[in-house]
């Protein structure tokens, strides 16, 4: 299905005429510059890719690319989508969408095209705040968000992207952060190319209503200590020297820091396996200030698409019955003729 | 394809023991507990019917719940069949033969049979038991309450224990075959030929020889018993002659599987390949299970996991370049509201079918209505014009299913398409239809960048251009903000938006240039009065329309297809009219339309019970409408 493309694309290829409306600062302009970046490193045909959104501020992300897209209504990308990918199997399906959209009103869609594994590709910009609407907390939003519904602070407690998708069975979960280009780049292409349902949480920042939330995960003089790279086969290590590690505490079955040469070996620490369930759902669920964030990917497990299946199963049954005659099927069964 | 010729010969097979009676028409009811097979029995007897050369109607009536307690009242399920000489186009008013296999059959049912009916009776389910589950004090077979019917009363459970006894089934298996025995015993009451059923049975337990064996020799002794038996006077063999329908091939229809064959046609005239995406819903799941066993035709169905995704995927479909229906009933409509607005705005084809039920909220979901007209025509946010028409009977459905399909792909537009819980259920005989000379609507995608973008429209339809993902130069976005009439951009220009409104309703609205003129179904074009109607009313209003005529009462029935827009001459044809009468399941939403549309002094006559129209219902309502004025 992959053809290769004639004359190299470049990222002005695909950027559209539209005029970028989104706040100084925020950090959807980041995210739009590496997913502009990376297309042409795809190799698809540029007619191929396809963008469906619903509604916020992430949602206008398809107006500003020079591909096919479509802005539906607020939650239900992932089902239009799915009507998209059904349609054309040949096609590259992204769903971009925000903590809001995917996670409050669109909930049950997110998790079913998971579930599924229709073959998206679902880019969720998790701002932890409603921005559109100008500023209530959100299903994400930690305990205690002074918004205007919730001027003395949300009370409920918020969801993890990335626990909800591996709890709906996503095949590949993983987490990055808007403005680290490289790695949002390489995540994002990985789950490209993963065939089946991909879920990547993207870390954003909201300059108007929620400036700063990931500062500690995203300043390069203390990120280092406040997240952990997830990668396949390497030690979960983390810290300015690298000093600190992931631990199983095999007494109580949860996660510890430990810090190497004090508190543990090297041996001591845990070493990622992103086809291990488990311990994809214990880093997806670490939480600051005790844990670093993990980013990466958190979870691959190759599965048969869901597309691909039904595929499948159309095939087998045409060998067996043939192509469908409308005027056969008109006169199957009982029939009787009246002269 | 098994096509059998009916020869319009006198049959010879005739008993001769009683004298026949001549009937022109006949209402037969089957009853019974859920689990007694009433509805195969019925099946089987319709087709036998029909293979007699009867015309014929039909509808089940089963209850809601799954599997409800044996011998319960809630439990009876029920299968009607109307037959006769002339064109039957309901399934009957009053019951003429009532089959009672248990007394909660009986008396949730005895209210409908006509003094003097014939009431045919298990009295081995007569028991105490049974009794007191129908709230009897007494056992209606002996104190007399049956006197003003005929009544036969025949231990069915012995008999049918005694005919199959050399199967070996067992008590519980072999009382199985009750249905197979008292069908065999209404076959011959009727004079039809049993063989039809014969093979049915051979067919559907072809793995279980002995089962079709057993269900045969109960068919067959139940047949034996009407002829030899000493039955009571004036119980005889009713001859029914044969209706003079139309030379062709037909087969039995019902309205789920003339909407499922329509698409899966309307598909193939339009070039298209289907996504039909539906959530479960009584009493609409059925045609998503036809659908999804048709995989060999281009059709995809993906059941989703609400009602908001299922038309969600086939708005997603319809912006890939297949067709995308989806369907259900009034509650699930209303969940699909904000999708359908989008496609109107993104000016996408879909197809959205409503198997109407009994509302508001859950209702009555297995009984019929017809009261989501105005949601249907009006039910959205913003101005939101599209096309909605209704089909109206099961024979009718395979050319509205087709319709719905042309105006989507050519006007690019969601059309809401408007059947009912009797439609989807009822069955008739269908003159089937040779596909080869249906009109093919081939779409044209845009292949062409050149001067392309998505807001570029056909001067005459207004359509919107439909340029698929995938078509190299096309890129395009579309969505629901307004977008500007020139050039597809979102635009909030408050002349743009008053532009697009107008063009969205223009669009619309020029449909009706495109639809037949509206008929006249019976009688003359003006007069004293019309009664309009529209959906599954069709049959009750044309019998009851020429029950009056032949009275010769003034009076035309008009059925409407085209509900928005309404056909170009319906207005000037219904000002020919001193009364319009409307009548509707519902209290009072077309004629509300018609009052609204052309200010015509338009009077309803409203049903909500959740069962279909009797024709004395509206015969007498159009007897008492003229007599008022006479």
């Amino acid at each position: 299905m992959n053809q290769a493309v004639d004359n190299k694309l470049t990222t002005s290829d695909f950027s559209s005429d539209q005029e970028v409306r989104w706040c100084p600062g925020c950090g959807d302009y980041a995210i739009l510059k590496a997913i502009q970046k990376l297309m042409p490193e795809l190799d698809r045909p540029k007619e191929s890719q396809v963008f469906i959104s619903g509604i916020g501020c992430s949602s206008r992300f398809p107006y500003y690319m020079d591909t096919f897209g479509f802005h539906t209504i607020h939650g239900r990308a992932p089902a239009v989508a799915t009507g998209v990918k059904l349609a054309n199997p040949d096609l590259d399906v992204w769903v971009i969408t925000g903590d809001g959209d995917a996670l409050s009103i669109g909930g049950n869609h997110t998790m079913h095209a998971l579930r599924r594994n229709v073959d998206l590709n679902i880019l969720l910009f998790n701002n932890e705040i409603y921005g559109l609407t100008k500023g209530q907390y959100s299903p994400t939003s930690k305990v205690g968000t002074r918004s205007p519904s919730t001027p003395e602070g949300s009370v409920d407690r918020p969801l993890s992207p990335c626990a909800i998708a591996l709890g709906s069975g996503a095949p590949f979960v993983a987490r990055s952060i808007d403005t680290e280009m490289k790695h949002l780049s390489e995540v994002v292409k990985q789950a490209h190319a993963h065939n089946g349902a991909s879920f990547v949480e993207i870390l954003q920042n909201c300059p108007i209503y929620n400036d700063g939330i990931f500062e500690q995960v995203k300043d390069k003089k203390v990120a280092p200590d406040f997240r952990v790279e997830a990668e396949h086969g390497q030690p979960l290590l983390f810290g300015k020297e690298k000093n600190k590690g992931i631990r199983l505490n095999r007494d109580t079955l949860s996660l510890e820091v430990v810090e190497l040469g004090a508190n543990a070996q090297l041996e001591d620490v845990l070493v990622h396996d992103q086809t291990n369930l488990i311990l994809a759902q214990l880093l997806a669920a670490m939480q600051g200030p005790e844990f670093p964030i993990a980013v990466g990917i958190l979870y691959h497990k190759p599965v048969t698409a869901y597309v691909t299946d039904l595929a499948t199963q159309r095939l087998q049954l045409r060998e067996k019955r043939g192509g469908g005659d409308l005027s056969s099927l008109l006169h199957s069964g009982h029939t009787w003729e009246v002269k | 394809m098994s096509a059998e010729t009916v020869e319009h010969v006198e049959t010879t097979g005739s008993p001769d023991k009683t004298e026949a009676q001549i009937v022109e028409s006949i209402v037969v009811r089957f009853a019974g507990d859920s689990g007694d097979g009433m509805q195969l029995t019925g099946a089987n007897f319709t087709d036998d019917t029909a293979l007699y050369g009867n015309d014929l109607s039909t509808f089940p009536d089963f209850p809601a719940e799954i599997r409800a307690p044996a011998g319960s009242t809630f439990g009876v399920s029920a299968f009607q069949i109307y037959f006769g000489s002339e064109d039957i186009t309901t399934s009957g008013d009053a019951v003429d033969v009532l089959v009672a296999m248990n007394p909660a059959a009986l008396i949730t049912n005895l209210n409908e049979v006509v003094p003097g009916g014939l009431i045919i009776a298990d009295s081995g389910a007569f028991n105490e038991k049974n009794l007191n589950k129908a709230n009897y004090k007494s056992n209606p077979l002996e104190d007399g309450s049956l006197d003003a019917y005929r009544v036969l009363e025949v231990d069915i459970s012995s008999q049918v224990i005694a005919a199959v006894e050399e199967f070996d089934l067992g008590h519980k298996n072999a009382l199985r075959c009750k249905n197979m025995w008292t069908l065999g015993l209404v076959l011959w009451l009727f004079e039809r030929d049993k063989q039809g059923t014969v093979e049915n049975l051979q067919k559907k337990f072809a793995s279980k020889p002995d089962i079709a064996n057993a269900n045969i020799a109960a068919l067959n002794a139940g047949h034996a018993f009407g002829e030899t038996a000493e039955l009571p006077s004036g119980i005889e063999v009713y001859k029914v002659p044969r209706a003079k329908v139309e030379p062709g091939v037909y087969r039995d229809i019902n309205g789920t599987t003339g909407l499922a064959w329509g698409l899966i046609a309307g598909g193939q005239l339009a070039n298209l390949d289907i996504l039909f995406a539906s959530y479960p819903i009584t009493p609409a799941s059925s045609l998503l299970h036809t659908l999804a066993a048709k995989k060999e035709f281009d059709v995809t169905t993906f059941q989703a996991e609400d009602e908001i995704a299922a038309v969600c995927a086939a708005v997603g479909a319809s912006f890939a370049g297949s067709l995308g229906i989806t369907s259900s009933a009034g509650p699930g409509i209303a969940l699909k509201k904000e999708a359908i607005s989008l496609a109107v705005s993104a000016e996408l084809p879909l197809v959205v079918i409503n198997t109407q039920r009994g509302g508001p909220s859950t209702g009555l979901p297995t009984k019929t209505e017809q009261s989501d007209l105005l949601q249907a025509v009006y039910g959205r946010h913003g101005d939101t014009p599209l096309p909605v028409i209704a089909t109206s009977s099961p024979s009718d459905c395979f050319e509205a299913a087709i319709e719905a399909v042309r105006l989507a792909t050519k006007y690019m537009t969601p059309v809401m398409l408007l059947s009912d819980g009797y439609i989807a259920n009822a069955s008739e005989p269908w003159l089937i239809p040779d596909f080869k000379e249906f009109s093919p609507f081939p779409v044209e995608f845009r292949t062409d960048p050149e001067g392309f973008n998505p807001s570029l429209r056909d001067p005459q339809t207004l359509a919107r251009v439909w340029a698929k993902p995938g078509t190299a130069g096309l890129e395009h976005r579309i969505g629901g903000i307004e977008k500007s009439f020139e050039t597809g951009n979102i635009s909030y220009d408050p002349d743009n938006h008053q532009r697009m409104t107008d063009t969205r309703r223009e669009k619309i609205e020029g449909i009706s240039k495109d639809i037949p003129l509206q008929e006249v179904n019976l009688g003359i074009t003006s007069g004293k009065m019309a009664v309009v109607g529209w959906g599954s009313t069709f049959g009750a209003i044309h019998q009851a329309v020429k029950t009056c005529r032949l009275e010769n009462l003034d009076v035309s029935h008009i059925h409407i297809r085209h509900i928005w827009p309404f056909p170009r001459n319906l207005e000037e044809l219904l000002s020919g009219f001193d009364k319009v009468m409307v009548p509707e399941m519902n209290t009072g939403q077309l004629v509300k339309m018609l009052r609204s549309e052309f200010l015509i002094d338009a009077h309803g006559l409203n049903k909500v019970s959740g069962q279909p129209f009797k024709i004395g219902e509206i015969a007498n309502a159009i007897k008492a409408e003229l007599a008022n004025n006479s």
